[in-house]
């Protein structure tokens, strides 16, 4: 069985450190995420509550906050860490190349 | 100007609730028909109307800290300290009287302002001081905590949305002898309490199954066992060792005090829009002077608060003076609010399908009349 590929998603000069930025592929939201020890992640980009947009919500830490009911994901992990979020994230494997952010997307 | 006509804010016919007679009334129900008409309508779980803030600008309006909180929590358990020891002091003269009123503003109004923002976990930048103070404002406002916030969560979702929204105050046509009551908070109280032993025995409602998730059941019977013990204990023990001065100090100022935040709460959404999607339609931003926003933690500036809800309580003001020309004018002062929603309520005991027109200034994005199904009614 073939490797998922990797796709490349934007520029790691893109998302500022401790923030989060949209990227769509193939119809699907995901979220990217820099953190603020600049690593990177990518987690499903709708609230598992009611797929509100995280990216355009608030990060804390390691965590993202929904915009619209406050909800709480551990954007490394996916867990769903406060109510109203229940249901864990969806993560993706990323790395960085050549100053680009690679996801790995099923 | 552009005015959203006022009769524009009802999409569909409601259905009337049954049994209702010569002025029909709405029926609200959550489990009734107006809320599968929400769901053919397409005002469940909607994308609502935003205005546009860059992001560096919304990050910075975002950011979460802990001093504000913190200082203003310290002002006000020091208060509640001072008038507290006033209302002591002088118990059994007619001088205990201007201390237990501002004890009681401080624990019954007050604290629902901290319930509100705390259960939005936007107070603090600390999860454990926004949760510790969500569990105590809930406390003082006869608040179960699990099933507000899920309450308030679909407050969220689904503004004044019939049907879908159960934090629609007033409902139409409104009861005005409801209203007149409210500030006394008996109805809430009794409510809360029937509440509170229906959760305890292990029983939820169809209305309450529709917005709290079956995964939380357990821990709503058990918060509601323990949280009745809680407050039985309590009353028993400070009843035995200080009479009715000791309850002057909790669970009576849960009634007697809420009568500010009564006041302030309804100028939040009274005599607005129903079934639209946009705030700027259904919540109203009123100006209130330093010790009103003390006390209500910055609610006034309401329509930002339900179009950005991740904006904490101290970056309200702010975010105003960032969103203000995309807004209808807000309303001057309190006074200015009820010159507005007296004549609106009395308005929809005639014509429960009144509400109040709203304007724009020439600045703004126009009201979108797809997003409330006005295209499609033509």
């Amino acid at each position: 069985m073939s490797e998922a590929a990797w796709i490349d998603a934007l520029g790691v000069e893109e998302i500022e450190p401790e923030d989060v930025m949209r990227f769509e592929h193939a119809g699907k939201a995901i979220a990217v995420y820099r953190s603020s020890q600049n690593t990177f992640h990518a987690t499903d980009g709708l609230c598992t509550h009611e797929r509100a947009s995280l990216a355009d919500g608030l990060v804390m830490g390691d965590l993202i906050e929904c915009p619209k009911h406050n909800g709480r994901f551990n954007y490394k992990t996916g867990e769903a860490k406060r109510a109203p979020a229940c249901i864990d994230l969806r993560t993706y494997p990323v790395r960085v190349e050549g100053g680009r952010v690679l996801i790995q997307l099923s | 100007m552009v005015r959203f006509p006022a009769t524009a804010g009802t999409l569909f016919k409601l259905e009337a609730r049954e049994g209702s007679t010569s002025r029909p009334a709405r029926d609200y129900s959550l489990v009734g028909p107006n809320a599968k008409l929400a769901v053919d309508q397409g005002l469940v779980a909607a994308d609502w109307y935003h205005t546009d803030v860059p992001r560096a600008r919304m990050k910075q309006l975002m950011k979460r800290t802990d001093g504000p909180a913190i200082r203003d929590s310290v002002i006000w358990l020091i208060l509640l300290a001072a008038t507290g020891f006033g209302g002591y002091e002088f118990w059994g003269s007619w001088r205990c009287v201007p201390f237990f009123l501002c004890y009681g503003v401080l624990y019954g109004s007050a604290s629902e302002a901290r319930w509100h923002e705390a259960g939005h976990g936007t107070a603090f930048r600390t999860s454990f001081l926004n949760d510790a103070l969500y569990q105590l404002a809930s406390f003082m406002t006869l608040r179960e905590p699990i099933f507000w916030r899920w309450s308030h969560t679909r407050h969220h979702t689904d503004t004044i949305i019939v049907g879908r929204d159960r934090e629609i105050v007033p409902m139409r046509p409104p009861d005005i002898l409801r209203l007149a009551l409210a500030p006394f908070a008996i109805n809430g109280a009794i409510a809360t309490l029937v509440s509170f032993i229906r959760h305890s025995l292990g029983r939820i409602t169809a209305e309450e199954a529709d917005f709290i998730p079956e995964m939380e059941w357990k821990k709503l019977y058990w918060q509601a066992r323990l949280w009745l013990f809680i407050y039985v204990a309590l009353i028993a023990t400070v009843s035995y060792f200080g009479g009715w001065l000791g309850l002057m100090y909790v669970v009576l100022p849960s009634l007697y005090g809420r009568w500010l935040v009564v006041y302030l709460g309804l100028t939040q959404h009274a005599g607005l829009a129903e079934n639209v999607l946009d705030h700027r339609l259904n919540a109203r931003t009123v100006y209130m002077n330093p010790f009103f926003r003390f006390i209500y933690w910055n609610m006034n500036y309401h329509v930002e608060h339900h179009m950005f809800p991740m904006v904490p309580y101290h970056a309200l003001r702010d975010l105003h003076r960032e969103v203000s020309s995309d807004m209808p004018p807000a309303c001057k002062s309190t006074v200015g609010a009820y010159r507005e929603i007296l004549p609106a309520l009395l308005h929809q005991l005639r014509d429960p399908d009144y509400s109040l027109p709203r304007e724009l200034p020439p600045s703004a994005r126009p009201f979108r009349p797809e997003l409330h199904g006005m295209a499609s009614n033509g």
